[in-house]
This record gives C-alpha cells, sequence and structure tokens, in this order.
C-alpha cells in the first residue's frame, strides 16, 4: 500500500517553526510520506505543493492570528484544483471562537498547544479518503 | 575557607550512601530510576561539598559587583534598585498600544517594551499581499514615523526607558524613536533603552529574517558605530537566547548558542575598526526564563562568568562595563498551557522567582492566557502583580545572591560554564557563528532536542500538568482578548493618507541615497535617518536594501 502522503505548510509571514517540523518528524516516524514547505508560504504555494505532492493531508502551522486569511483562500484553491477530497487540518493557537469557522469552510481539524502527536496521527489515519492515489 | 579544605574535611558522601541512603532505599524506593531536568541533564540525588571540587571560592564564584560576575553585577543586588518590571505588549493599533502603555504606567510599571506585528517585523506595509491578515495581531503595526509619534504621544521618552522588539528593520524603527525623541525635545546623549536588534538568533531560530547573515550584520555594526556617540546610552542589541529556548533549545543550548552569538557581535565590532570598550558595555543579553528551577539559576550565573572572561581574556576589554553581563528575562511561553490555563500563574511565578534569584536586571512576566491569545488587560495586569509580589513580599531581594554557595547550584553552574565552552570549540572550528548558521549546525541542534523533548513528554517522562497528566475534561473557556480585522483597515486608510500627505520627491531621494549608501561602505544610519524624517515607510525603507541587498531564504529541512 502507498504510503500516506503529508505537506506540512507554514504559511504567513510567521517564523515560529517548532510545531511544524516537530509533527513533520513524528509523521515521518509514524510511517507517513512527509513533505515540509518551509517558510512564508502563499495560500497559492501551498495549494501547488498539494497538487504536485499528489497529497492526501495538509497541515497549516499559523500562531500568528491570521488563519482566518488563510484557511478559506486555501480551501477555495483546493477546491478550485479539484483537491477537495485533501484532509486539511491546522494546528496552532486559535481562538475558539474561530474553531467553528474553520470547521465549516472543510477544515477537518484543529490542533491546539500541547495536542500529544499521537493523536493528529490517529486523527488523520481515522480521516484521511484512502481512496486516493 | 578555600572549597577545597571543605572538601577534604568533609568526604563523607560515599558513606552516607551506604550507610544512611542503602537502608532508606531498601524500605523504600525512588520514584524513578533517575532524575533529570527539564532539558534532559542528568541531575544527582544529593550535592555536598565534594561537588564543589575544582571550584575556587574567589576565582570562580567571587563577590557580588566584582569580577567574575557570578553572583551579580551590582554590589549592592536588589537592596539598591530592584530590578526593572518591563511588561511586553502590542496590538492593533498604535493608538490602541498607546492607550495600554498609559495603563501600564500608571499602573507601576517602570518600562516599556514594544511587541511590533509580522508586517513590520519583517519589512512589509500593511498594504503589502504578504501582510493580509496579519496587521496588528502579534503586535503593533508601525509603518511610518508618523505610527511612532502616535505609539508615544503623550509619553515622554527622555523619562521612559524603552525596549523594542525588532531585528531586521531595527535601524528603521530605531531611526523613528530617535525622531520621535528629537519632536519632543528630548537630547539623543541621555535617551535610554534597547532595541533588540539580535539577527543571529533570528537565521538560528525565531526565522524573522529578511537580508541575507552578512549585510545584515553590517546594518549591527553600523547602529553599534553610531550609537557610541550619537545615543551612548541607549542598549544597541539585546543578544537573545529567549526564542532559542523557545524553539526547543535545552537550557546548555540557549546558554552556549547566544554567548556566542554575542562573541561573534563582538568580534564583528571589532572587524568594523570599533575598539571594544566603546561599543561592548552597551550590549545587553535576553534570556528565557524557563520551568526547570536550579538550572535556569545556575544558567543566569554562568553566562556571567562566561561573558566577563571572554571579554577580559578572549576580546582584551580593560573596562569593567564591559566584563558586565546584564540581562532581560522572559518567563516562557512554551511552557504555558491552554488546558487550565489559571495554572499558567503559577508556573509564571516560579520561572519569574528564578529570574530573580538568578541576578535578572529586568522581567517580564507571561499572562495566563498567552496560550490562547495576546493578553487581556486584566491578565496583564496579574502578570504585572506577580512580580511586585516577588519584590516587595517574598523577602528573595532582602540579601545578595541567596543561593550563592549552594553545593547544588555552584555545581550546575561550573558544569554548565564548561559544557558551554565545548560548545564554543566547535563553533569556533566551524569559523564562527555566521559560519555554523551558514551550514545550519545550531538550528539542527535546537531540532533534535524539540523533537527529543516531545518525545518525552509523550511518553510522559515529563509531566507537564493538565496536559499529560491531572487532565480535566470539560473546562470552562475563559474570556481572551480577541484582535480583528478593524485594525489593518484603520492603518490602511492611514498608509493611504500619508502617501498622499507626504512629499513624494524627497522620499525618493531619500530611498535613494539610501540605496546608493548600501552599495557602499557607509554608515546607513544617517540614510536611514533620512528617510525616515521624510516619512519613508519601512516597507519602502526595506525594499530598497532589497534591491541592493537580495533576500534570504532558508532551505526547508525537517
Amino acid at each position: 500500500m502507498r504510503k500516506l502522503r503529508v505537506v506540512i505548510a507554514k504559511p504567513g509571514l510567521d517564523g515560529h517553526d517548532r510545531g511544524a517540523k516537530v509533527i513533520a518528524r513524528a509523521l515521518r516516524d509514524a510511517g507517513m510520506e512527509v513533505i515540509y514547505t518551509g517558510l512564508r508560504q502563499t495560500p497559492e504555494m501551498i495549494a501547488n505543493a498539494a497538487l504536485q505532492e499528489d497529497a492526501d493531508v495538509v497541515g497549516l502551522s499559523i500562531l500568528s492570528g491570521a488563519h482566518n486569511h488563510i484557511a478559506p483562500k486555501l480551501m477555495e484553491l483546493l477546491k478550485a484544483k479539484g483537491l477537495d477530497d485533501v484532509l486539511v487540518l491546522v494546528g496552532g493557537i486559535i481562538p475558539q471562537v474561530d474553531i467553528p469557522r474553520l470547521e465549516a469552510i472543510g477544515v477537518k481539524g484543529v490542533f491546539l498547544p500541547g495536542t500529544p502527536m499521537h493523536e493528529i496521527v490517529d486523527f488523520i489515519n481515522a480521516n484521511v479518503r484512502t481512496s486516493r492515489g | 575557607m578555600p572549597v577545597s579544605m571543605k572538601t577534604a574535611a568533609g568526604g563523607g558522601k560515599a558513606r552516607w550512601e551506604r550507610e544512611t541512603l542503602g537502608p532508606a532505599l531498601g524500605r523504600s524506593p525512588e520514584r524513578a530510576a533517575g532524575f533529570s531536568t527539564v532539558s534532559g541533564r542528568p541531575i544527582q540525588r544529593l550535592y555536598t561539598a565534594e561537588d564543589l571540587a575544582g571550584i575556587d571560592d574567589v576565582r570562580d564564584i567571587g563577590d557580588p559587583g566584582a569580577f567574575p560576575y557570578t553572583r551579580g553585577i551590582h554590589a549592592t543586588g536588589y537592596l539598591g534598585k530592584l530590578w526593572t518590571m518591563r511588561q511586553f505588549a502590542g496590538f492593533g493599533t498604535p493608538e490602541e498600544t498607546n492607550q495600554r502603555y498609559k495603563g501600564l504606567l500608571a499602573a507601576g510599571g517602570t518600562g516599556l517594551s514594544v511587541a511590533f506585528d509580522l508586517p513590520t517585523l519583517m519589512g512589509r506595509d500593511p498594504d503589502h499581499p504578504l501582510s493580509l491578515g496579519e496587521v496588528g495581531k502579534c503586535g503593533v503595526n508601525v509603518a511610518s514615523l508618523a505610527d511612532m509619534e502616535t505609539l508615544f504621544g503623550g509619553i515622554p521618552v527622555g523619562e521612559v526607558t524603552t525596549s523594542m522588539t525588532i531585528n531586521s528593520p531595527a535601524a528603521m524603527i530605531f531611526a523613528m524613536y530617535l525622531v520621535v525623541a528629537e519632536r519632543q525635545g528630548a537630547g539623543w546623549q541621555a535617551l535610554s533603552g534597547t532595541i533588540q536588534n539580535d539577527i543571529l538568533k533570528e537565521f538560528i531560530a525565531q526565522k524573522e529574517f529578511i537580508f541575507p547573515p552578512r549585510p545584515s550584520m553590517r546594518l549591527i555594526t553600523d547602529l553599534f558605530a553610531f550609537c557610541a556617540h550619537a545615543a551612548p546610552r541607549w542598549n544597541t542589541i539585546s543578544v537573545s537566547g529567549y526564542h532559542i529556548r523557545e524553539a526547543g533549545a535545552t537550557a546548555l543550548q540557549e546558554l552556549a548558542f547566544t554567548l556566542r552569538d554575542g562573541l561573534e557581535y563582538v568580534q564583528w565590532g571589532v572587524e568594523a575598526g570599533l575598539a571594544v570598550d566603546d561599543f561592548v558595555p552597551r550590549m545587553s543579553f535576553f534570556f528565557n526564563a524557563h520551568s526547570d528551577f536550579f538550572e535556569e539559576i545556575a544558567k543566569y550565573r554562568a553566562a556571567r562568568k562566561l561573558w566577563a572572561e571572554a571579554m577580559r581574556d578572549r576580546f582584551g576589554a580593560r573596562s569593567e562595563r564591559s566584563w558586565k553581563l546584564r540581562f532581560h528575562s522572559q518567563t516562557a511561553g512554551v511552557s504555558l498551557t491552554a488546558q487550565q490555563p489559571y495554572n499558567n500563574v503559577v508556573r509564571t511565578a516560579l520561572q519569574a522567582l528564578s529570574a530573580v534569584l538568578g541576578g535578572t536586571n529586568s522581567l517580564h512576566t507571561n499572562s495566563l492566557d498567552e496560550a490562547l491569545a495576546l493578553p487581556t488587560e486584566a491578565a496583564a495586569t496579574l502578570a504585572l502583580r506577580t512580580q511586585q509580589i516577588i519584590a516587595h513580599e517574598s523577602g528573595v531581594a532582602s540579601a545578595i545572591d541567596p543561593l550563592g554557595g549552594s553545593y547544588f547550584v555552584e555545581r550546575l553552574t561550573r558544569d554548565m560554564e564548561e559544557e558551554a565552552l565545548a560548545y564554543f570549540r566547535r563553533i569556533d572550528g566551524m569559523g564562527g557563528m555566521v559560519a555554523a548558521i551558514e551550514r545550519g549546525f545550531p538550528q539542527r541542534e535546537i531540532a533534535e532536542s524539540a523533537y527529543r523533548f516531545q518525545q518525552a513528554f509523550e511518553r510522559r517522562e515529563k509531566v507537564m500538568v493538565g496536559v499529560n497528566a491531572f487532565v480535566q475534561p470539560g473546562e470552562p473557556p475563559i474570556e481572551t482578548l480577541y484582535i480583528d480585522e478593524t485594525a489593518e483597515a484603520r492603518q490602511l486608510a492611514k498608509l493611504e493618507a500619508l502617501r498622499t500627505r507626504r512629499s513624494g520627491d524627497a522620499v525618493a531621494r531619500s530611498l535613494d541615497r539610501l540605496r546608493r549608501a548600501a552599495g557602499g561602505t557607509a554608515n546607513l544610519m544617517e540614510p536611514i535617518l533620512d528617510a525616515v524624517r521624510a516619512y519613508a515607510t519601512v516597507g519602502e525603507m526595506c525594499d530598497a536594501l532589497r534591491e541592493v541587498w537580495g533576500e534570504y531564504e532558508e532551505a526547508p529541512t525537517i
């Protein structure tokens, strides 16, 4: 069986990449193929990476408060590229009031500081559309 | 009495283990097979006079206010002057943040500390596409001198001390502050405060870089040279371990990389033609106050000794002011939890106490809600009160360096010092810190430590109360500060008005001059001051330099 392919992206101007790097390593150790985009990715760059890498999962690490701008734009672009079935997750500092908004636009999981890595691994395994690829 | 005498007279640890500990362990075993700090440093069960072997009372520990300053840089400790209680704050527009500052000063805060938003930190104007959604979110947006004038409106900059946390565009923001002072009638000679201006830790950890390392270093040494005469009481840099630690470094790595960054700046300053004692006295440091109480205290004490010895012996500094490491500290943001957020008050109090026992010169205490959002005013006030309770109720500020001579603290101090020196030798071997960064060495070391901690946390070898132990389901949410999108709209409108109001010609001329200076070798502060006075924006000034120097891109590695 093909390994799950995960794009971990760090959008926006923020450079705090500890969380992005730790989750990338944890998913790799859990047997997934992880592509880390590096810093300062626009929604366009992330959607292109998802397409080119044939991603099953896109994980966004956002701590700066810009999620309400970045996530909707990315969801739109993924849809336009026919990638609506990619599992999109957001990790970082997200105010409680914004979580239902993100879920309403199709973000499947929002993970706050302190989430154990295995919880994210389990979430991906339970929710990813295995029909892809 | 020298320590070695005590050691010779003691020597009973082995006997204690045999005769007293052994039977006790037989009755009730220890909680774990071994104990270690939050950084994974193994800790012995007991420290005695024997552990002071090789540590000299006079040479290594010394006296407060005297070389090598292990026990503090002030002969009077906190008996003369307490540490500065400096709370980092900034959000939204300059108007809103100005109000918060006035509130902090009224509540007894003794210094200001400006948090800028990401567009400002990254040298982008609010109308740049990359600024979308980021304006005013993590700090205050300052696009031009006009915003700086608003930020300090009604605050006499000649009478307060101000710290500004900004790095890549530090020279531009500092120039704005100088012009604000000028227009308030405050002389630059007496101006007091700190600009972070530490680009090396950006490449290492926080990643808010714009230009490549070498031209970035020039901006810094230009600021050193300019301030030596124009603003001699200003701290020209705050060499920062804070962000290195937050990115996952151990306490030792924070200590070693930060001090080695400091040495790198001194080296570059000397190579730029500056005399050590002309600029080193204005260098300051910034450390994290993390959760492992004694390891943190040892870290601060080792830092002072390492710096004093390096300045005297490696760089031949003759002035005591060059030998004294002054530092700010901030409690560990990364230790705060979104779960059971009131627990964060207790964490912060303990971390702050370690910074005080380690001799911090100024301190920021985090607010209980910062794993969720920027702090509310009530939470920020409670954080300040935490410092005031330590200062005025706990009694710890009544005797100088009260933990000096502790077997445990002195052993840890010495071990961390020696291990930091080993890191210095490795980095020297690579050709210095800029070269080590270009090879990705400190970045890899930190990522490795971050992952190791995460694994220890997941295995519950490291406990975070409320997160992987003592979890409490169904907690009610607490009230947090919500930064809405109106700050962005207001900043955009003001910027548009500014662009029509100012002289486009004057701006273009000043930016041309800046571009030419960047291509040459003259000090960049004067052209930057010119551009600031013409109301050129942060984005325009940084773009001028981007055209000449290019932008730095980091190769993504996991």
